[in-house]
């Protein structure tokens, strides 16, 4: 349980430590400071494992089928990552204390910070390649989040937006990576991945998955050119900086290297993407951070050019270059975090950043003066501070490489010219903010020594400095060994801690870039106006330009696709469809199966030539609406009338029902419009469509063809058995719908009568005035509802509805059931209402067909949960008989509970649409525009 | 036989396409019914063509397949939905728009301000 415990407790304290905002911010930093300290005593038991180079493992199983699982483990190379998140982050959280003022969002700040330390503890932890992909993209988010804490400001927004899409895009690749390596070794677990180095290099995907992973590892950790995003985070406040943005995030690009250095390490592609963009990071950043006159720029720069620095040294490939690259980690970790704590104290103390107008700061905070000058000179590699030492490794190193001919120069020449700038930054960090004179125009004047508690995180990180580079090997010795043999699989070579050398290669080059740099500096009005020759490029403008020349072609390619058009979006999809089907239809030809045809019989040929005639005619005859409904209708009919012929009454009866609603619904409709459409596509359009449509109907003829004459076997033989032993009804069909297929059907009654309140409540309060006359420019009759119809249709009602239960009673057993039934009392009813008007009906209906869809609904649902009271499933259903004088023998299914929701739904659905449109009558209209006004 | 149900399909098809192309609402409707009658019939006879055995129990020698006739039932009961459903969605643009046209072209007096302002957005 104790990997899991450290990683998920942060994730814990960031829903609780916002319940501490009214206790105020001591309260509540010392609430979020519990998690750290319950994971650092979790890990402390574990520490004389990992430092024999131990290894422990905690799998829980998550998504075995996608290879994913809930597996984290603990080595030396976690641990030290573990450790500097949990140690910075707990000091972070004191800081932060007193950085933030008590009217800001003190809870989200520090709810958002430990979201980001447990998904930081999650990378490092996690044995999973997939998973550890999860909290990867996690401290991307929270990143972003952090970054634009001020949302107010617009560059914080801005910088937010670029550095999460850097890394998101980075973190995309990785994956795409990371799937590739699963897929060459077929596990994402660590431990099969690492063993599996030689496989993977071999692999002819490797070139591939490197070059991906590698992309993740370089956007996260801001190298070239992949680093413009980093400087633009200093919009954060300077907790965030300092942790996020100098000790952990942008370190977990360099940890995934280290962490696969056993699996990707070791090949020349290896050697020349890694170690060349560690030089060209390391080059740059140094350079650019000597010009930076924001206080936290000129950090950011350098932490740029560190992060090249692991980088490069970790590409050497060499194993003594990924011990001199941990050993870094760790010593930028401690002199960088304490610097941007310094810088926020200046900031939070005299109100800007501008190295320009910071000067002199020694008089008035000496105290600040002094740690912000010892961690500063250890970024410069100053003898006796933990700088130097890993620098010096570094400068070793980069002897050691074998470049062909004159190219062997190039390390050493690029390790010490980063070298003579890094002195030449850290040199202007120290004169410029605390000497050179006096400060120019501070919005907070004088300035003075912040509160003592925010200097004990600066003061004990910059003891470490102290620490580490006097004693190295006691004070983190034991610690980087165990990360190093983790990292190297074991293997680590010969090294030696200490604090000089001897007189060495590595040593001149220090002296060089030490004095070199000061020489710099002091030259520096030259320099300053050399660079000023080269105009700057801010890459947040280029970044914003990008991104919305992006977004306004994608409007563009939008607006052509989706132009509104359903003519044309109807046009493509058919044309899609038959694209398609073209290769398959073309082999099939006109295909006739095994099973031949069957003879024609007069009647049939003569119904179906009239169901074409009409059909065509509907078509070519559109423009006449009035007409093409009635040519419509009959074809309706005779498709109900092909139900009949081919075995199938239950359709043919809700067919001849739907056909007669629907007619009734399209009269109401045309009512509203004109009732002839405009000629107005041009011919050569419209021979197009005929083409199209032929050419549908082509396919669809010869499909039907192939698929009729084929022999099949059909499932159905199991419902023709089981439906009267199983669902106790010999309608096979209805038996289905109410039974076997039940749940079916719920979902169907539940789709018509969301459909119905969608009608109801898309035509409520609208206004539509009706044409005054017909197309021809008749007026509408003035009658009053026929009194032929309206005495034929009242005493109709009762027999329709006696009907109705007859069919819905026999529906199990004949022909029949909920959904002809419900049609048949629709149909009863909107005849009333045909004959005797909207009002008089209206007023006649003591229910509302909300209701009476609720309640159907309600039936089907309750009648289906009834058999979980019995322990079976959902819509198990049973039955029995029972005798009724007259009727006889029955059987009463709990199925037929079922049926009467589905019966009172379709009613309840059919009559709520067209009373909908009915009642936008004029009267209506009318009536409601009073009431509106 | 198959062949002229085959045909049936085909004209209801061909006809209900050459409607959906249309550039008015009403048209459109009428088109995807009858394409909607066609697509009925047409996984109604993926049980084949029986003449005179309707699934009920008892009632023949031989059933016809009551599966997709079950489904089709739904289907054309959904299918009225969804018609309903869109010829008041036409309506509702008669009423708002006052234009029964689908082709995208708009009155230019309702989409001028509209457009301008989606473009400064």
């Amino acid at each position: 349980m104790t990997l899991p415990l450290v990683v998920l407790l942060p994730f814990i304290g960031a829903m609780f430590a916002p319940l501490f905002v009214q206790a105020g911010r001591t309260a509540i930093a010392i609430a979020a400071s519990v998690p750290a300290l319950i994971a650092l005593a979790a890990l402390y038991p574990h520490w004389q494992t990992l430092a024999d180079g131990g290894v422990l493992v905690q799998t829980y199983q998550w998504l075995p089928a996608l290879g994913i699982s809930f597996s984290l483990r603990l080595d030396g190379l976690s641990l030290l990552f573990a450790l500097l998140i949990l140690i910075i982050g707990l000091l972070i959280i004191v800081y932060a204390r007193y950085y933030l003022k008590a009217k800001e969002n003190v809870g989200k700040f520090y709810s958002l910070l430990l979201c980001f330390k447990g998904a930081m503890l999650g990378i490092v932890l996690s044995s999973n390649l997939l998973l550890m992909l999860i909290f990867w993209e996690l401290t991307s988010l929270v990143s972003f989040l952090l970054i634009s804490f001020w949302t107010h400001k617009q560059d914080a927004r801005r910088g937010a937006r670029m550095a999460l899409a850097v890394t998101g895009g980075g973190g995309l690749a990785l994956l795409a990576g990371i799937l590739l390596i699963g897929r060459i070794v077929g596990s994402f677990e660590l431990d099969d991945v690492l063993a599996a180095g030689d496989l993977i290099k071999a692999h002819e995907l490797y070139p591939f998955a490197l070059t991906l992973v590698l992309l993740g590892a370089f956007t996260k950790s801001a190298q070239f050119p992949f680093h413009f995003w980093l400087p633009h985070a200093m919009q954060a406040p300077t907790p965030v900086s300092a942790y996020l943005h100098s000790a952990t995030m942008v370190k977990a690009g360099v940890f995934l290297m280290a962490r696969l250095y056993p699996a990707l390490a070791g090949t020349e592609q290896w050697f020349y993407m890694v170690s060349f963009t560690g030089m060209a990071t390391l080059l740059l950043g140094a350079y650019v951070a000597m010009f930076k006159h924001d206080l936290k720029g000129l950090l950011a720069h350098s932490t740029v050019s560190h992060l090249g620095l692991i980088t490069l040294l970790l590409g050497m490939g060499t194993q003594l270059a990924a011990v001199a690259a941990l050993f870094h980690v760790i010593n930028h970790a401690t002199f960088k975090a304490s610097l941007f704590m310094a810088a926020g104290i200046i900031d939070h103390e005299t109100g800007t950043r501008d190295m320009r107008r910071i000067n002199g700061l020694w008089r008035f905070m000496p105290h600040t003066a002094t740690l912000a000058m010892v961690a500063a000179s250890s970024m410069a590699g100053v003898p006796l501070l933990n700088g130097f030492l890993s620098k010096e490794m570094f400068f070793a190193e980069s002897l050691q490489l074998n470049l062909p001919g004159i190219w062997a120069w190039l390390p050493p020449i690029v390790a010490t010219l980063a070298g003579i700038f890094a002195v030449a930054y850290s040199a202007r960090f120290i004169h410029d903010v605390f000497f050179n004179g006096k400060p120019v125009d501070l919005p907070i004047y004088p300035p003075h020594e912040p509160p003592r508690y925010m200097k004990i995180p600066v003061e004990i990180l910059v003891f470490a400095c102290i620490m580490v580079g006097v004693f190295p090997a006691i004070s983190v010795g034991p610690l980087l060994y165990a990360a190093a043999s983790a990292t190297l699989g074991g293997d680590v070579p010969e090294y030696h801690l200490a604090v000089m050398h001897g007189f060495n290669l590595p040593l001149m080059m220090s002296f060089l870039a030490f004095f070199g740099g000061l020489l710099m500096y002091s030259q520096r009005k030259r320099f300053f106006d050399f660079h000023a020759r080269f105009r700057e490029v801010d890459e947040k403008a280029v970044f914003e330009a990008v991104i919305s020349n992006l977004v306004s072609k994608a409007h563009r390619l939008t607006a052509r696709i989706e132009n509104g058009s359903l003519q044309r979006y109807a046009m493509l999809l058919v044309v899609s469809a038959m694209a398609v089907s073209l290769v398959p239809l073309v082999n099939l030809g006109i295909a006739i199966g095994d099973n031949g045809l069957s003879p024609v019989d007069w009647p049939t040929a003569v119904a179906a030539a009239v169901l074409m005639v009409c059909a065509l005619a509907t078509a070519l005859m559109h423009r006449e609406r009035f007409f093409a409904l009635v040519l419509l209708s009959v074809v309706g009919l005779v498709v109900a009338l092909a139900f009949v012929r081919f075995s199938a009454p239950d359709l043919a009866m809700t067919q001849l029902s739907v056909e007669v609603v629907t007619i009734v619904l399209l009269m109401l409709a045309l009512f509203y419009m004109p009732s002839w459409t405009p000629l107005e596509t041009t011919t050569g359009r419209r021979i197009r469509d005929i083409v199209i449509s032929l050419a549908a109907g082509t396919g669809m003829t010869l499909i039907t063809l192939a698929m009729l004459t084929d022999p099949f076997s059909s499932i159905s033989d199991f419902f023709l058995e089981n439906s009267k032993p199983g669902g106790g009804g010999t309608n096979v069909v209805n038996v289905i719908l109410v039974d076997f297929r039940g749940f079916d059907t719920l979902g169907e009654i539940t789709v018509l009568a969301i459909a119905a309140l969608g009608i109801y409540s898309m035509l409520k309060n609208m206004a539509l005035t009706p044409p005054p006359g017909d197309g021809q420019g008749h007026p509408w009759t003035r009658d009053a509802y026929p009194v032929m119809l309206r005495q034929l249709a009242r005493p109709m009602l009762p027999l329709a509805l006696m009907v109705s239960v007859y069919i819905f009673l026999r529906g199990h057993n004949l022909p029949g059931g909920g959904f002809i039934a419900g049609l048949i009392t629709s149909v009863a009813l909107i005849l009333q209402y045909i004959a005797s008007g909207m009002i008089w009906t209206q007023d006649r209906i003591p229910f509302r067909y909300h209701n009476v869809i609720g309640i159907g609904l309600l039936f089907a649902t309750v009648a289906g949960a009834g058999s979980l009271a019995f322990s079976y499933p959902f819509l198990t259903s049973t039955f029995g008989y029972i005798t009724w004088p007259v009727v006889g023998k029955f059987e009463v299914a709990s199925a037929m509970v079922f049926d009467l929701g589905v019966y009172l739904t379709v009613i309840g659905a059919t009559l709520l649409a067209l009373v909908s449109i009915g009642r936008l009558s004029p009267h209506s209209a009318i009536k409601s525009k009073k009431e509106g006004a | 036989m198959e062949l002229l149900f085959a045909l049936v399909i085909g004209v209801l098809v061909a006809s209900g396409v050459y409607l959906l192309l249309r550039a008015r609402t009403f048209p459109v409707v009428v088109g995807l019914t009858l394409i909607s009658y066609g697509v009925n019939l047409f996984l109604f006879s993926t049980g084949r063509l029986a003449t005179g055995s309707q699934p009920i129990l008892g009632s023949a020698e031989s059933y016809s397949d009551p599966l997709p006739q079950a489904l089709v039932l739904t289907a054309i009961v959904i299918g009225f939905a969804m018609t309903a459903f869109v010829v008041v969605l036409s309506l509702r643009n008669q009423a708002d728009n006052d234009d029964d046209h689908v082709d995208g072209r708009q009155p230019e007096a309702v989409t001028e301000p509209e457009s301008a302002e989606v473009s400064r957005q």
